[in-house]
């Protein structure tokens, strides 16, 4: 009922009361009087009756005010605060309701505005301790990237399916797998991959057995149960690994269904290869040493015994034992000092040495020197491919002591480094010019032991060259006049070659994905799967022609992987191929690549096999797919390769989504989605766009009601692009 | 006609020490510096006992030991191991294929003396 018609009404009801009390009272005083008194009053009263009626209607204005003021007052206010409340609860928690009505109202309002108030604060803390945590889970993620970028063991996490949900940089570098290739020597590529399985790399039952015997331990009590075997990579490195659990949020070691309770697990691995191979050289030495002696001083104790037992030998005899002790004597000696020679290395495991660039190791010294001495420095020549052996820290605390002592007993201003190649050794030099030092000076430097404005250190120059198996001398250069210390080095190769991606090198690696923990298997039954949940291989390949079934061949193949919505453009494929026949020029044109790129680089027998497994338990996706297909069909018979996988175009899918278009070419549909067509033409170019190209279809499928891989792949087929074939 | 002692070792420093108080002992000695022409030996000049070195070329101690004493008609020969391998290991494979007495180098010509003399009965 609207408010007028609620306000007719009132009114209506308390001016009818009125006129029917105005009536009653002069019903009641008609009826009592006598009747002579009545005689006169009702005449009288029937004169009046028009004057009564024009007053009562009078009497309406003032009782309409009342009415309206009476209903503004207890029956609007109230309503009007309902909706002052449903407005602050509903729509903006920022409004108040104002202070109407009767008393009782306004404290109603007074009281609600106080609780708005009060849930508005709550609100506000709620909402700020959902930042900060997020914002923490955020740094957290940054710290276990950094963490795990640092590392210097690789480090693999999969779900209980064995998919890779996080790994680092090192066991991408560890697990690559060369290319079959006497002529590409060097080419591999990795294992590794965000959802890619790990029984790819390692053999699946060695797997499982750990994991069983990590369950048969939770059950047995272990607190923190791991498993611990040795096994090869796939470029036949010895690796050790540990595998320990991770465990479902709501079981725990020991509690009822713990065994189920795993919900995948972590795999720390080390390369042992090297170590293993200084054991074993250790070993073998030992073993030599030990029966070797034992060998001489057999012989050695034989003859003195033999002498001994029959003094009266003839000369002829007594020479030839005593001979014989001269010969093993020198056997031993010589025996040892090769011992020592070929094991002094495996002496000192104790002290671990790593890896590093000369070079870094002369920029990390000058850092140390310029803040910790506030002494300028400079780089004479430093051959940037000198790697070495060291404990950096040790090192470089024994340069910084050098250079203290320089500057404070000589006065020296500015030091200078230098790091050059002799042979199997590398110089380090410590460069200065100044007062000459004394030889005597320099040795005692050499064995004092360090400190350094206020860090002791237990250990002397000398402890530290000599751990390093160098030699420090100090050398003057009358005619540049300058001096120097310098450190003679032997110099290493990297034991595993730096990691570098061709690809984003910028940006940060995408090398996480926790939502893989929910993922289900992927099946044959793919096709009632989501497109959205599905991984894929989005792939493309340069020619030397346009006519596979004519004898073109595959010149190059690119191809990046889609895992949960994201492409990770770090795990990268890409290949060039020996075509074994020309390319014409056309192709070279389009594609920017000359036969020679195409010397000494595998052949395709050699990098199918390789590209099939990148693209193991993926959909593939290509932009004109049945064109890629058809080269990679004709090479099944010749490689043993086949590709078996569901296939998704982008080709089609664009028919699909706009099929009043003619233009259904890669460029034409990035440029509709608008995305940059930069890099276009290579292998690698071409399949990241048609990756994200693929990515904004999903969405725009799903519109049309296509969702899942069997939709997409049927609404595919009917398209009139589908009836192509190569 | 005393007692046959066949010397089976490549290392002439220790050869001429053994045969040289083997023969002081009036054994009949003979000397050969490989396991083939050990085993040879074997059947040839019918020996007491060997005095076998472990580590020989073509033939090692432990296969020419475990030759021995797979054919019946050699059952009396008596076989003591000299070698400079004396880990427990090495002793226990040495005693497993069939030696008698199983010698770490270095050792005392007495003690070895001693112990021929007693494998042979004396």
């Amino acid at each position: 009922m609207s408010d007028k018609a609620r306000f007719a009404l009132v009114l209506a009801a308390a001016w009818g009361c009125m006129v029917a009390a105005v009536a009653a009272v002069l019903l009641l005083a008609v009826a009592d009087l006598p009747e002579h008194e009545a005689a006169v009053f009702l005449p009288v009263l029937r004169d009046r009756a028009p004057g009564i009626v024009v007053g009562l209607c009078l009497l309406l204005l003032p009782l309409a005010l009342a009415v309206h003021a009476l209903m503004r007052r207890f029956v609007k206010a109230p309503l009007q605060l309902a909706e002052d409340a449903r407005i602050m609860l509903v729509a903006n928690p920022a409004h108040r309701a104002p202070a109407r009505g009767a008393a009782g109202t306004r404290a109603l309002a007074a009281t609600l505005n106080d609780f708005a108030d009060a849930n508005a604060a709550l609100k506000r803390d709620v909402e700020a301790q959902i930042r900060e945590a997020n914002e923490r889970i955020e740094q957290e993620r940054n710290r276990l990237a950094a963490l795990m970028s640092e590392l210097a063991q690789s480090v693999l996490m999969c779900n209980i399916e064995g998919r890779i949900l996080l790994y680092n940089a090192r066991a991408m570098q560890l697990l690559r797998k060369p290319l079959d290739s006497a002529a590409a020597p060097g080419k591999a590529h990795s294992l590794v991959g965000l959802g890619r399985s790990i029984f790819a790399i390692f053999d699946r039952n060695l797997i499982i057995h750990a994991i069983e015997s990590i369950h048969d331990r939770m059950r047995q009590g272990t607190r923190s149960p791991v498993a611990n075997f040795v096994t090869t990579a796939p470029a036949g490195q010895l690796v050790r690994v540990q595998l320990a659990p991770v465990l479902a949020a709501a079981s725990g070691p020991g509690s009822e269904g713990a065994a189920d309770g795993i919900a995948g697990f972590v795999l720390l691995l080390d390369n042992i290869t090297r170590r293993i191979e200084s054991g074993s050289r250790r070993d073998q030495l030992l073993q030599s040493l030990t029966q070797g002696t034992r060998a001489s001083l057999a012989n050695m104790r034989a003859a003195v015994e033999t002498i001994a037992s029959f003094p009266d030998m003839d000369k002829q005899a007594q020479d030839r034992f005593i001979g014989i002790i001269g010969e093993e004597a020198q056997n031993l000696s010589a025996r040892l000092d090769q011992t020592v020679g070929e094991f002094a290395d495996s002496l000192r495991t104790e002290w671990p040495l790593e890896d590093m660039r000369g070079a870094d190791l002369i920029a990390a010294a000058r850092r140390r020197i310029e803040t910790k001495l506030a002494l300028p420095t400079k780089l004479e020549t430093v051959d940037e491919a000198i790697w070495l052996n060291v404990d950096s820290y040790s090192l470089m605390q024994g340069i910084t002591y050098l250079v203290a002592r320089l500057r404070d007993e000589f006065g020296i201003r500015e030091v200078r480094f230098g790091l050059g190649s002799a042979g199997p050794l590398a110089h380090l030099d410590l460069i200065w010019t100044g007062a000459p030092l004394g030889f005597e000076t320099t040795m005692a430097w050499q064995t004092d032991a360090m400190a350094l404005g206020g860090e002791a250190c237990p250990l002397t120059l000398a402890q530290i060259v000599d751990r390093h198996d160098a030699e420090i001398w100090y050398q003057i250069d009358k005619p540049a006049q300058r001096e120097y210390f310098r450190i003679a080095i032997p110099q290493t190769r990297p034991e595993e070659t730096p990691w570098s991606s061709a690809l984003g090198a910028e940006s940060r690696p995408e090398f996480y994905d926790f939502d893989l923990f929910h993922q289900p298997g992927q099946t044959p039954e793919l096709d009632n799967r989501p497109l959205a949940s599905l991984s894929y291989t989005v792939f493309d390949t340069e020619t030397t022609g346009l006519a596979p079934s004519a004898g073109d061949e595959i010149v190059s193949v690119g191809a990046v992987r889609i895992v949960n919505g994201r492409l990770l453009e770090q795990e990268a494929f890409e290949q060039l191929v020996d075509p074994r026949r020309a390319m014409s020029p056309e192709a070279s044109k389009i594609t920017g690549i000359e036969a020679s790129m195409l010397e000494n680089q595998p052949t395709i027998d050699k990098v199918l096999p390789a590209f099939s497994t990148f693209c193991e338990d993926t959909v593939l996706v290509a932009h004109n797919a049945a064109f890629d297909m058809r080269f990679l069909h004709l090479k099944e018979e010749a490689t043993g390769v086949r590709f078996t996988q569901p296939v998704l175009d982008t080709l089609l899918l664009s028919a699909v989504l706009h099929p009043e278009l003619a233009a259904h070419g890669l460029e034409a549909i990035a440029e509709r989605m608008g995305i940059n067509p930069i890099g276009r033409h290579t292998a690698l170019g071409d399949a990241i766009m048609t990756g994200e190209v693929f990515l904004r279809m999903v969405p725009l499928l799903a519109e049309k009601g296509i969702r899942t891989l069997g939709e997409a792949r049927a609404a595919s087929q009917k398209t009139y692009f589908a009836r192509i074939e190569y | 006609m005393g007692k046959k002692v066949l010397i089976a070792d490549d290392e002439p420093n220790i050869v001429v020490s053994l045969e040289f108080l083997m023969k002081q002992k009036g054994y009949v000695v003979k000397v050969v510096n490989n396991g083939q022409d050990a085993l040879a030996a074997v059947g040839e000049f019918a020996p007491d006992l060997v005095l076998l070195d472990v580590m020989m070329p073509l033939l090692s101690g432990y296969e020419l030991c475990q030759k021995v004493r797979e054919n019946p008609a050699w059952s009396g020969i008596r076989i003591i191991m000299l070698s400079a391998k004396g880990r427990d290991v090495e002793v226990t494979k040495g005693i497993a294929v069939g030696a008698d007495a199983y010698v770490t180098k270095p050792f005392s010509t007495k003690d070895l003396l001693a112990k021929v003399a007693e494998l042979l009965g004396e």
